[in-house]
């Protein structure tokens, strides 16, 4: 029965190949400057990897650096963009249907990076065999950063698997069955609150870490992944409207705005009640806080940081309630772009770091990230997007509606009406 | 554009960049010289064999031998029965002089160009036990007027954080109470360094160099072996002397006799007498590590 797939489906992925490396000039321009950038940072990994993390300006004190910070925002962003999911289905609003499958690219996008992430702050990547099933001593489920990895690769699995199956389907030229992939959205929902808790918990779970050792820290976790993933998207949409002359509506940009309008206050107001409980005590625990936001010792690298951040995140709050920012897209984007840098900031270099200083004997060393680091991250974003570009690339067909066998070449034989083999 | 010469413009692309990829990634090669396939390949210290162990051990003496250029002994030291190390330090008499940590970093071959060490010593104010007054980095003449000193190592945790969140199991308990690192196995992902309420975590941030004629050639596979790059590693109470019954390398350097070292489940062991008379206290009892490092004022 599911003979018709061993033969469709080699066909779609050699389809596939071709559309992901199909387009414009502007198309080939924009993927050479991506590759170029990755390259770079492939160029500073390899010297990283061959000189030793000297490389960094990470140390025996501040021991985790910009790419944790990195990884940290991005399980926020792969979490927050399936969660427009929400609207879609628990809701049933059927614009949003449309374009679910963009948050979902966004997420696969995303893990991607967030896996990238870890192997670069890795000492010995060669040993990444260790951590596998079987074969390694996975430490589960004692520690978190197993729980970490199983369900970061979960979710990778069962956004691949939906997205995959909606574009193999439209391929087909067949309706997707609901049953192969209306409960893994549903799952996935789910699958996103864990993976964004379970990274909390990797550092709230640290006794001898007091700023980040708060019970507060998985909700707000959970509350900016609210805010980058549907902001992504929002800006994320606009291009693709204009670059793909795809017609998405007004509709999935007003609903996630909505979503935006409520989660900047809920996540500055747990910003808020953070700052609270550790300034009014004071005291040693206190010590992070003071260093992050004023300095302290007369060391203060952090302070622009975090302030900017701060900064940022009201000033999105307040353009996203300006009656202006319903009607006229550029406020609304720009209040997006904002609580993008202002998340990233807040929730990278603003939680990460301080968490090491002072370090656990009190004493106050800083970190500022090497040219090493940057090119690095550089190139594990420039990677990510392009993963991302290639995706959309595939969905077009499935956003409108070309991609079918007839568009392509007939099928052998009618695709038999039962379970897909994928 | 014509299907075909689209085609060729992509086959020409994806080469370009193929090679380009290729040639961005040249600077592993100088490090892979450097890595053998049995390294790679080698199996969890708690899964080897003795044959197997044995092996890995003359490996690593030959590797030694070839990097460094010094016929060093590694041994396999595994706890001795009825054993349970303790430590304790006694401040009254502490100097702050850093002995301790000087020999620490003689004794386990540690990185001479960062003059790393397992010990670290804060200078506190008397009259406060906080440690956001005290000072690890002072340079002037001890015993300041004011001051007292407290080194600061491994804990040896008999709740230890560290072993808790290592995602491989590279680190564990072994039954003397001893925290060790299999230095083989660790992914260098520094986990176990966040996660450390005492500091007492080093990690390798480059090759360690140690000149030929300065190296400890009585050396462990668990303990002072030269490290890798890339991997975390720590104080072992010097388990390459102390089990094969000698003392830590740290107390031996103290000049003050404030270091008290033996094996908690001897009821005659001096460890014994320090914890039973001495008003003795552990760091950051609160947070429940169940340290088996001991403090202790004179009375």
């Amino acid at each position: 029965m599911s003979s018709a797939h061993h033969l469709s489906y080699p066909r779609f992925l050699w389809t596939a190949l071709r559309l992901a490396t199909d387009g414009r000039p502007r198309f080939y321009v924009w993927m050479t400057v991506l590759t170029a950038i990755a390259l770079v940072g492939v160029n500073a990994w390899a010297h990283q990897v061959s000189q030793g993390m000297a490389l960094t300006a990470m140390t025996d004190h501040v021991s985790w650096g910009l790419y944790i910070a990195n990884f940290t925002f991005l399980v926020g962003l792969a979490a927050g963009a399936v969660m427009m999911v929400i609207p879609a289905y628990l809701y049933d609003d059927h614009e949003m249907h449309d374009v679910v499958i963009v948050g979902e690219l966004l997420a696969i996008a995303s893990i991607f990076m967030c896996l990238l992430f870890v192997s670069v702050d890795m000492g010995r990547p060669d040993r990444f065999w260790h951590m596998l099933p079987g074969i390694g001593r996975f430490n589960w489920p004692i520690s978190m950063l197993s729980w970490d990895v199983i369900v970061l690769s979960g979710y990778l699995l069962l956004n691949l698997h939906v997205a995959g199956y909606l574009i193999y389907m439209r391929f087909l030229g067949r309706t997707p069955s609901k049953r192969w992939y209306l409960p893994f959205v549903f799952l996935s929902i789910v699958w996103a609150v864990s993976i964004h808790t379970v990274t909390a918990f990797l550092y709230s779970g640290l006794g001898g870490r007091p700023f980040w050792n708060s019970a507060l820290l998985a909700p707000r976790f959970i509350a900016s992944a609210f805010i980058t993933g549907p902001a992504f998207v929002i800006l994320l949409l606009q291009v693709m409207r204009r670059t793909l002359k795809l017609k998405i509506g007004r509709g999935p940009i007003d609903t996630l705005a909505r979503v935006l309008r409520i989660t900047v206050l809920v996540n500055l107001f747990m910003l808020a009640s953070e700052m609270f409980t550790i300034f009014y005590g004071g005291g040693s625990h206190a010590a992070s806080g003071t260093y992050l936001f004023f300095g302290l010792h007369g060391k203060s690298a952090l302070v622009p940081w975090i302030w900017t951040g701060i900064g940022l995140n009201v000033l999105a709050a307040v353009l996203l309630h300006l009656p202006g920012s319903r009607t006229r897209l550029t406020l609304l984007n720009t209040a997006c772009l904002f609580a993008l840098v202002g998340v990233w900031i807040e929730k990278g270099m603003g939680l990460i770091v301080p968490g090491f200083i002072p370090s656990t004997l009190h004493e106050i060393v800083e970190y500022v990230p090497t040219l090493t680091e940057w090119k690095i991250t550089a190139g594990v974003w420039a990677f990510g997007l392009m993963v991302l570009t290639l995706g959309i690339k595939l969905a077009i067909p499935v956003l409108k509606g070309e991609l079918s066998p007839e568009s392509v070449r007939p099928p052998a034989s009618p695709p038999a009406a039962a379970a897909p083999a994928e | 554009m014509d299907p075909k010469r689209r085609t060729v413009l992509k086959v020409l692309g994806g080469t370009l960049g193929a090679a380009a990829f290729a040639r961005a990634l040249a600077p592993l090669a100088a490090w892979s010289k450097e890595q053998s396939v049995d390294e790679f390949l080698q199996k969890h210290y708690q899964e080897l064999s003795p044959q197997e162990l044995a092996k890995v051990l003359r490996r690593l003496e030959d590797d030694t031998e070839r990097k460094y250029g010094k016929k060093v002994t590694i041994q396999d030291l595994r706890p001795q029965q009825g054993v349970e190390f303790g430590y304790a330090l006694n401040l009254s008499v502490c100097i702050g002089c850093r002995r301790c940590a000087e020999a620490c970093h003689i004794e386990n071959n540690h990185d001479r160009s960062t003059n790393n060490s397992y010990i670290r010593v804060l200078e506190m104010e008397q009259g406060s036990f906080d440690m956001e007054r005290g000072s690890a980095t002072y340079d002037h003449p001890v015993p300041a007027d004011g001051k007292y000193y407290m080194p600061v190592q491994c804990q040896q945790c008999d709740n230890a954080p560290c072993v808790k969140v290592c995602p491989v199991q590279a680190t564990w308990k072994e039954s003397d109470g001893i925290v060790v690192v299999d230095y083989n196995w660790c992914i260098g992902c520094r986990y176990c360094e966040a996660a450390c309420p005492y500091h007492a975590r080093r990690f390798n941030w480059k090759k360690p160099e140690v000149p030929a004629e300065e190296i400890n050639p009585d050396q462990a596979y668990l303990s002072n072996r030269i490290r890798p790059q890339g991997v975390v590693e720590k104080c072992t109470f010097c388990l390459h002397r102390t089990r094969q019954g000698r003392l830590p390398a740290c107390l031996e350097a103290c000049p003050t006799g404030a270091r008290v070292f033996g094996n908690l489940l001897d009821p005659d062991s001096e460890i014994r007498w320090v914890l039973e008379n001495k008003r003795v206290f552990v760091l950051k009892e609160d947070l429940g590590t169940r340290p088996r490092f001991f403090y202790y004022f004179d009375s």
